[in-house]
């Protein structure tokens, strides 16, 4: 089982394709040397080198967040090998064609990726820990257990003989264990949990990283395309006579939603694609605007809505006392990942082979052997670097749209969004309106609540059709499972689409609906003339592990400490993947209006920890992805198109606004395994606002919050 | 035909004078660590060094680059060790990494100009957007490049 096994799987060897790191950084990434001679495969996710190399395969997309570094930590975990001399690389989709699905779900999102398959990644790796104990053993005629394993070398203690993996791999990969190894709890863990430094970060640094938009391949031409500025319509005639004659112009495609013009250069297909004369047939959306979709999002809160939870009795005991009531609103939002979407293919006559960073790749390669028209396993994927994903990269209409050319052209396609046709034609967070009821009790206690959310259906807008009871979990995370202790709970839910696409965006249903309870839970501290860290502790008595987070994040922030005027601090707290967050904020807001975050300070309890470095940048990088959104970002709509091109006007936060940054990790191990690329997102908009209204009595209900005049109020 | 130097070699071009410097960098030299995000001179993914400062490649055309000297991230140190590329690994500063290459450039000509630059240096200079907002960690790694410039 050498390099000739791989090669059967239709793993390509093409060496300048595939991403491969060491944490020796002695391998740039994206260039992947010739396999060693000797080199042997221990089933699908782990090479070893007679160097002693460990190569392990990571069956989930980086984009940022750290998968090739802490997936083969959890694997090497179990295989007690040398972890510098360990290399990660992409497991290749095309070997998770089989019905046994070797690689399980390569799709990356829902903050799953070590969650959902660390128990499997400590399996591979003791039983290659196991096989090559085997094979040591047989070349010292043993018993397997009075040989061990560690830093890479089998060792019999008593002899005092040791192996190392790499001499010990082709004999491993021909054993056949009779029973699978039990593997550690993570009590007993040793590599995982430090704070180990990242494998991809030397590529990263020095122009070498190859992200989709990098690839570059023989004969390769270039694609711009021209989409229907309205979503959803679609050509109605157009002329190409002029640009057909302009220098490295080659052919002009139609692609779903738009045209394609194909050149030698990507500028020169850019020009000629903005140059082209094109009658649109808007569709369905034409006309529409955001202004008229804020009034039916409002108006479908008066139902009929759906039941998502309910406990006692919310509405009549609503009706017995005096309600407060408040009504907040979310716009759309583009994901705007840094590296604008793109594909490469190249259609041959047998096979297809695609280039591109995405989040599915299970799901890519089934959608180029449709776009194409071959059987799947005429598809070689290759997967990039992705320059962000944010649940942008999960479906990949960039990649219908380069096979479709590739396969009219013959010949190798790049095919680039420009940042107009990504912020443009993204697939959105949902625009919502959400109400909120509560009664609180004399005694203080929170008699009722009741949350009410129409919000677009992101299933809908994937062709999975509505739900049949008409609630969809990502419609009320967050809402139907808010912590507050409260003696009536209603929750309710209407699906309610447009003609503009929606998806999952950083945290999902989590993005706006903690925005929401955390605003509306500071409200009720502000109507109970109560601390909003006092209140939040009160309500959250019965509940632990949101205490402690809770706690530990007003502790390490200085809450109740004096601060100058002009400035406040907020508290929000939420549980989303399974993680929990509290984020405290402190703002500055100018006489003229200007909001500045200062500082956040976050406490988190995802369980367990795999590597905490890791985590803080997660934490890190979500917090400030919620605090850009809340503060300046909107997508709006007019004339049934997106009225946002670019950064100058969807604002990004930069160095000069951003917060200094705490993380705290208050794990409370047990059975919570939580997700991490997304927790740190959900907090941030509420405790953003939160903070300004303690600093100016102003209480945002709609974001972003760059909408609200705040002008003189400090 | 435009001559221009780009990471100390002489190329000559056959390309539109209009086209921006960074397809020129990306498509025709194959230097695809200069990356493109905005094209209209607001992210700085495509940050190069063109006679010394830090500038937007998107926004500047080939045309007028006769006689320039352009140094890209594949040109800043011979084995990825300039102080900043050194910083920035010991810090983790990438996530997604992709706009890091301008990241880099741009502190870099910061660090040219201002050996020690202070935090509000590092705020007016490096405005360059990044989606994973790694900014904590890059001004952390500017710091920590300052002092390993000083050896």
């Amino acid at each position: 089982m050498g390099a000739s096994h791989r090669h059967q799987h239709g793993f390509s060897r093409r060496g300048f394709l595939v991403a491969s790191l060491s944490a020796a950084g002695g391998l740039a990434l994206g260039i992947r040397p010739a396999w060693a001679e000797g080199a042997a495969e221990l089933g699908p996710w782990i090479v070893i080198d007679p160097d002693d190399s460990i190569t392990i395969r990571v069956a989930k997309a980086e984009m940022g967040q750290g998968v090739l570094t802490a997936l083969p930590m959890i694997v090497a975990e179990e295989l007690a090998c040398d972890w510098s001399k360990v290399r990660s690389e992409y497991a290749p989709a095309g070997r998770n064609l089989g019905p046994d699905k070797i690689y399980g779900s390569m799709a990356t999102g829902g903050s799953r990726s070590v969650r959902g398959s660390y128990e499997m990644l400590q399996q591979v790796g003791a039983s290659a820990r196991a096989r090559v104990i085997a094979a040591a053993a047989a070349r010292w005629q043993l018993e397997p257990v009075v040989c061990s394993a560690t830093g890479g070398y089998v060792l019999h203690q008593e002899s005092g003989r040791r192996l190392s993996y790499g001499i010990l791999a082709a004999d491993a990969a021909r054993v056949k264990l009779d029973r699978e190894p039990e593997i550690k709890r993570p009590e007993e863990f040793t590599l995982a949990g430090k704070p180990l430094a990242r494998l991809d970060s030397r590529p990263k640094t020095t122009g070498q990283a190859i992200f989709g938009i990098d690839v570059r391949l023989p004969e390769m031409v270039y694609a711009a395309v021209a989409l229907c500025p309205v979503p959803g319509g679609d050509v109605k005639r157009f002329d190409a006579a002029e640009v057909l004659r302009r220098r490295g112009i080659l052919s002009v495609v139609p692609v779903p939603g738009g045209l394609a013009v194909v050149a030698d250069r990507f500028w020169r297909a850019k020009e000629a694609a903005a140059a082209l004369k094109v009658d649109w047939d808007p569709g369905l959306g034409a006309g529409t605007d955001s202004t008229s979709f804020r009034r039916a999002y409002r108006e479908a809160l008066d139902g009929p809505l759906a039941i998502a939870e309910s406990r006692g009795d919310a509405r009549a005991a609503l009706a017995a006392g005096k309600v407060i009531e408040a009504v907040y609103e979310v716009p759309h939002l583009a994901h705007a990942p840094m590296e604008p979407l793109n594909c490469t293919a190249w259609v041959q006559p047998s096979t297809v082979e695609v280039w591109i960073g995405t989040q599915n790749a299970d799901g890519a390669l089934l959608q180029a052997a449709r776009a194409a028209g071959v059987k799947p396993d005429q598809v070689v994927l290759h997967n990039c670097m992705l320059g962000g994903g944010f649940g942008r990269r999960a479906v990949n209409d960039e990649l219908v749209q380069a096979v479709t050319v590739a396969k009219a052209v013959g010949k190798p396609v790049k095919l680039l969004w420009t940042r107009e046709v990504d912020m443009q034609h993204d697939r959105y967070r949902p625009q919502a309106a959400l109400r909120c009821h509560a009664l609180l009790a004399a005694s203080g206690e929170l008699d009722a609540l009741h949350l009410q959310t129409a919000v677009g259906s992101i299933d809908r807008s994937l062709g999975r059709g509505l739900p049949a009871n008409g609630i969809e979990r990502q419609a009320v995370e967050g809402l139907a499972n808010q912590p507050y202790e409260a003696r009536n709970l209603l929750v309710e839910c209407v699906l309610k689409n447009t003609h503009i696409p929606v998806m999952f965006w950083r945290s999902v249903g989590s993005s706006q609906n903690a925005f929401v309870v955390e605003s509306f839970i500071d409200e009720l501290a502000a109507a109970a003339g109560e601390d909003p860290y006092r209140f939040r502790r009160r309500m959250l008595a019965k509940q632990p592990e949101f205490l402690n987070v809770l706690d530990t994040a007003a502790e390490k922030a200085g809450w109740g400490t004096k601060l100058p005027p002009g400035r406040g601090r907020g508290i929000a707290i939420h549980e989303s993947f399974g993680t929990i967050v509290a984020e405290v904020v402190e703002v500055a807001v100018s006489a003229k209006g200007e909001v500045h975050v200062d500082r956040l300070v976050a406490a988190v309890d995802c369980g367990h920890v795999i590597n905490p470095r890791l985590v803080e940048m997660q934490i890190e990088s979500g917090a400030i992805y919620g605090l850009t959104a809340a503060l300046g970002d909107a997508i709006t709509i007019k004339g049934g198109a997106v009225e946002q091109t670019n950064f100058d006007t969807y604002p990004i936060l930069r160095m000069a606004d951003a917060p200094r940054i705490e993380t705290h990790l208050v794990l409370s191990r047990g059975r919570r395994w939580g997700g991490i690329g997304e927790p740190g997102t959900p907090p941030a908009a509420p405790a953003v606002c939160n903070a300004i209204y303690a600093a100016t009595g102003k209480r945002i209900r709609a974001l972003p919050i760059s909408d609200t005049d705040l002008t003189g109020r400090t | 035909m435009i001559a221009v130097s780009i990471n100390g070699e002489r190329r000559r071009l056959d390309v539109e004078p209009e086209t921006p410097l960074l397809w020129v960098l990306r498509d025709e030299l194959g230097l695809t660590g200069t990356k493109y995000g905005c094209g209209i001179g607001q992210c700085g993914a495509c940050t190069v060094h063109l006679n010394g400062d830090a500038t937007r490649s998107c926004q500047v055309q080939i045309g007028d680059m006769n006689g320039a000297k352009i140094v890209t991230i594949e040109g800043l140190s011979a084995n990825g060790d300039h102080p900043v590329q050194r910083a920035w690994v010991e810090h983790d500063v990438p996530q997604c990494g992709y706009c890091q290459s301008g990241q880099i450039m741009s502190a870099a000509a910061l660090l040219k100009r201002k050996p020690d630059p202070t935090d509000q240096d590092i705020d007016q200079s490096i405005d360059n957007i990044c989606r994973c907002g790694t900014y904590p960690r890059i001004r952390l790694a500017i710091h920590r490049a300052a002092e390993l410039a000083k050896g």
